[in-house]
């Protein structure tokens, strides 16, 4: 995923105007297009959905109403680690809520949030479907299993070594 | 493709399937047929992936290149089901199970085990395979999978889900054959009508009453569609069915068209499953390829193709209006019914939705019949269930049973029985719309109607294992907080009833409850089911009901006693320390992070230091005191 500006750069603006040329067409299109206008931005910035409106050919309030309807999309920016606590009632009856409060009280943010310096998001999720290792987080793509409060530090060390 | 080309891949290929289907003497005769000695089966779902199982299939096929062992077939599989034991492998002919594997432990089974007259190495095997005399069992016959019968998982585990041909040689596109050489739509309907068979996604609606109703519906223009948005936090049979055998789905949804005359498909699938929904993509994109989707099917002249949607995040979009309005484009809020899909559906015309699970079973009722079909299970419930257990048990991992099994034998044989000594409490089926089965309910055997008469609900399938270190007031809570988190605003009796009804719970396990709050809860929840307007609103309150059905005493505990008996709602627990064992260390004191913890006058006979007190006033409830005293003086009440 990139990081990105509010404004974006012209090439994630030529890349965002060639999902809307190749969509535009398929009927219930709207979706698929945040879906890869996310991917490209990071997040769903005004600007973007305006950009989106005026391709479509439908209102800003319209792709507002759908951006803001489903958790996945983001109209604020997320950091460069995207921290996914998962809440799912496997891992909650396992104690999730107990990582997500390490997580939280270890980068000082809420859930939600994302660090001063960009590095750290934190989301919670419901249900990755990787139960059997539950409680499980994912930071980006990775998932780590099998979690307790006390793993979290360690977790979080090697992601700010890696950066620096 | 033509039957011919399909028949001649299945005869290829089916004996090296057969291998991993039966074991024993009968399995190495047939391996010998195959051409390949041995074959790993290395499971690639998605709790496998997450233990990283990619790098065993990695120093598997590097370890194979330096023992120069090529006639060992390796095969990246779907979900075997044990995913708490994963990466997973299993080695046929001998189906010996290897659990938690490491790139280390791989090279020692392919040194010692997978070389030629090599021998099972015991110490990596899943332990329940070894039996107390030494011998090995294979995986098919230990407790956790021997009372399964896998109908929708028949392929999960056995096939490599990114190969059509050896899907074809399992017997995925067998029933597609025969419904378009020798079957007409009606023939198809009332297969499916004898069949008995039920939506898997929750309801139990009759599956072939949607597609007679559809197909009694005019219109030039229909639509099938597959929900594959599995939203019930805790479950994942879908996701497994689409990553272990996507063709599977496939082909049952183009028998579907076949029988209600439709020619477009759509997958609405979570985006939060990316393995799942690239393993889709790759068996559409393989079907079309070989003429089994797209125009002239077979070259049988019947026309249908699929497209992939996938969802956002919205638990609502597995209402199937909502999920309609979720392909169309927009915000997937859910519509009064009627119309019924059937009659009006996506982009307003006749439409059938089936839950990924009850496609899953099509194909079998077609080729082996009704008949065989619904001499499983009970009366009215008929065939097998999918469960993802989850939760506080041994094997967390996805079973399928017969229905009418009993909980007991999914909790104590097959999920066998509940970890560190712990009691079980209580099954929580169903998700946020359903409610939990009790203790004294064990022996009851699970099919839709008992649990809905047990005020639980089949749902899709998530099994939550409670013991008795859970609260089943925080737990009510929440899945409150669920559905108010996911209630799409449109209809006031959910999206205020959710709040209120999670407001009244929060003050129950704040400590803050007043006897008359069960009575309200009560009042709220029967508005709330009588007059939202989906599902999710109607079946919100059901997680509080049932709870308070079996649990009254909790709840009655939490507001005039002020009590947690389980020690999970923070707001009642108290930290004591016992002032004659505290020797006073100190060491409580240093790992409060709110200095509430102080010496006291008191010294106690045979200590030398005075001992410890918490300042109740201070205390945030964290429990580090009682997590860092080495002498038991700490008690939590």
């Amino acid at each position: 995923m990139e990081q990105c500006t509010p404004c974006g750069t012209p090439e994630q603006l030529k890349k965002l105007k060639a999902v809307i040329n190749e969509s535009r067409s398929t009927p219930g299109c709207l979706m698929h297009i945040l879906q890869e206008a996310q991917g490209i931005y990071g997040y769903l910035p005004m600007e973007v959905q305006k950009t989106i409106a005026e391709g479509l050919g439908i209102s800003l309030s319209e792709v507002y109403g759908v951006a803001t309807f489903y958790s996945q999309f983001s109209l604020k920016p997320k950091g460069k680690h995207r921290i996914s606590v998962c809440l799912g009632t496997a891992c909650y009856v396992k104690g999730s809520d107990k990582i997500l409060e390490e997580v939280e009280k270890q980068l000082g943010i809420k859930c939600g949030e994302c660090t001063e310096d960009g590095l750290f998001s934190i989301d919670s999720c419901r249900c990755v479907g990787a139960c059997g290792l539950a409680p499980v987080m994912m930071i980006g793509e990775e998932v780590y299993g099998k979690l307790t409060p006390d793993m979290v530090k360690g977790i979080l060390d090697s992601y700010r070594e890696e950066t620096k | 493709m033509t039957i011919q080309e399909l028949e001649s891949i299945r005869k290829a290929k089916s004996d090296l399937i057969k291998v991993r289907r039966i074991v024993r003497e009968e399995g190495e005769k047939l391996a010998k047929k195959t051409g390949y000695r041995k074959q790993v089966l290395v499971c690639g779902g998605t709790g496998c992936t997450s233990s990283h199982s990619m790098k065993v299939i990695e120093q598997l096929e590097k370890s194979l290149k330096e023992l120069k062992l090529d006639d060992v077939l390796v095969v990246k599989t779907g979900c075997f089901g044990l995913c708490s034991l994963g990466p997973i492998m299993i080695v046929y002919p001998e189906g010996a199970f290897y659990s938690q594997m490491t790139p280390e432990h791989v090279n020692t089974v392919a040194e010692k085990h997978l070389v030629k007259g090599g021998e099972i190495v015991k110490e990596l095997l899943y332990q329940g395979t070894v039996m107390k005399d030494g011998s090995v069992i294979p995986f098919a016959e230990t407790p956790f999978y021997k009372k399964q019968l896998r109908i929708a998982l028949r392929n999960c585990g056995v096939i490599a889900p990114e190969d059509i041909e050896e899907a074809i040689a399992a017997g995925d596109y067998e029933a597609l054959e025969k419904v378009l050489t020798s079957m007409t739509p009606d023939d198809v309907i009332n297969e499916m009508l004898a069949s008995g068979l039920r939506g898997r996604g929750g309801a139990g609606f009759p599956t072939g009453r949607k597609w007679a109703f559809a197909k009694a519906s005019e219109g030039e223009v229909k639509y099938v569609c597959c929900n594959a948005d599995e939203g019930d936090p805790g479950a994942f049979m879908d996701r497994s069915v689409l990553e272990g055998d996507p063709h599977c789905v496939i082909e049952a949804m183009t028998i579907a068209g076949y029988a209600i005359g439709a020619h477009q498909g759509y997958v609405y699938v979570r985006a939060e499953y990316p393995i799942a929904v690239q393993r889709l993509k790759i068996a559409i994109d393989q079907a079309h390829e070989r003429g089994l989707l797209g125009e002239n099917i077979l070259g049988l002249g019947f026309d249908f193709d699929i497209e992939v949607r996938l969802g956002a995040g919205a638990f609502v979009c597995g209402e199937e209006t909502a999920l309609m309005t979720s392909i169309e484009g927009h915000r997937g809020e859910p519509r009064p019914r009627p119309p019924f899909p059937a009659v009006k559906g996506l982009f307003g015309k006749p439409t059938i939705l089936n839950n990924v699970e009850t496609w899953a079973n099509v194909n079998p009722i077609i080729t082996k019949g009704a008949k065989w079909f619904s001499e499983i299970g009970t009366e009215t419930s008929k065939g097998t269930k999918v469960f993802a257990l989850g939760g506080n048990i041994t094997n967390v991992g996805l079973v399928e049973v017969p229905m009418g099994t009993t909980l007991r034998e999914i909790v104590e044989e097959i999920g066998g029985g509940i970890p560190n000594g712990r009691k079980f409490k209580a099954a929580q089926t169903g998700g946020p719309s359903g409610g939990c089965i009790p203790a004294q309910c064990i022996d009851t055997p699970i099919d839709y109607d008992n649990l809905l008469a047990i005020g639980s609900m089949m749902g899709s399938g998530g099994m939550i294992i409670l013991d008795d270190s859970n609260c089943m007031v925080d737990i009510s809570k929440f899945y409150l907080e669920f559905t108010a988190d996911e209630s799409c605003g449109k209809c006031t009796p959910c999206r205020i009833g959710t709040k209120r009804l999670l407001q009244l719970l929060t003050k129950i396990t704040e400590g803050k409850g007043e006897p008359d709050d069960i009575q309200k809860i009560e009042e709220l929840a029967s508005h709330m089911k009588s007059s939202s307007l989906c599902a999710l609103g109607q079946s919100a309150p059901n997680p509080v009901l049932s709870t308070m059905r079996y649990f009254r005493n909790e709840y009655e505990e939490h507001i005039n006693e002020k009590k947690c008996e389980a020690g999970v709602c923070k707001a009642m627990l108290n930290f004591t320390i016992d002032k004659d064992k505290c020797i006073g260390c100190g060491l409580c004191a240093k790992n409060c992070p709110v200095n509430a913890i102080s010496k006291t006058d008191y010294v106690a006979a045979g200590h030398k230091l005075p001992s410890m007190a918490i300042d109740g006033t201070k205390c945030i409830k964290c429990g580090a005191c009682l997590a860092n005293c080495k002498f038991k003086a700490i008690e939590r009440k």
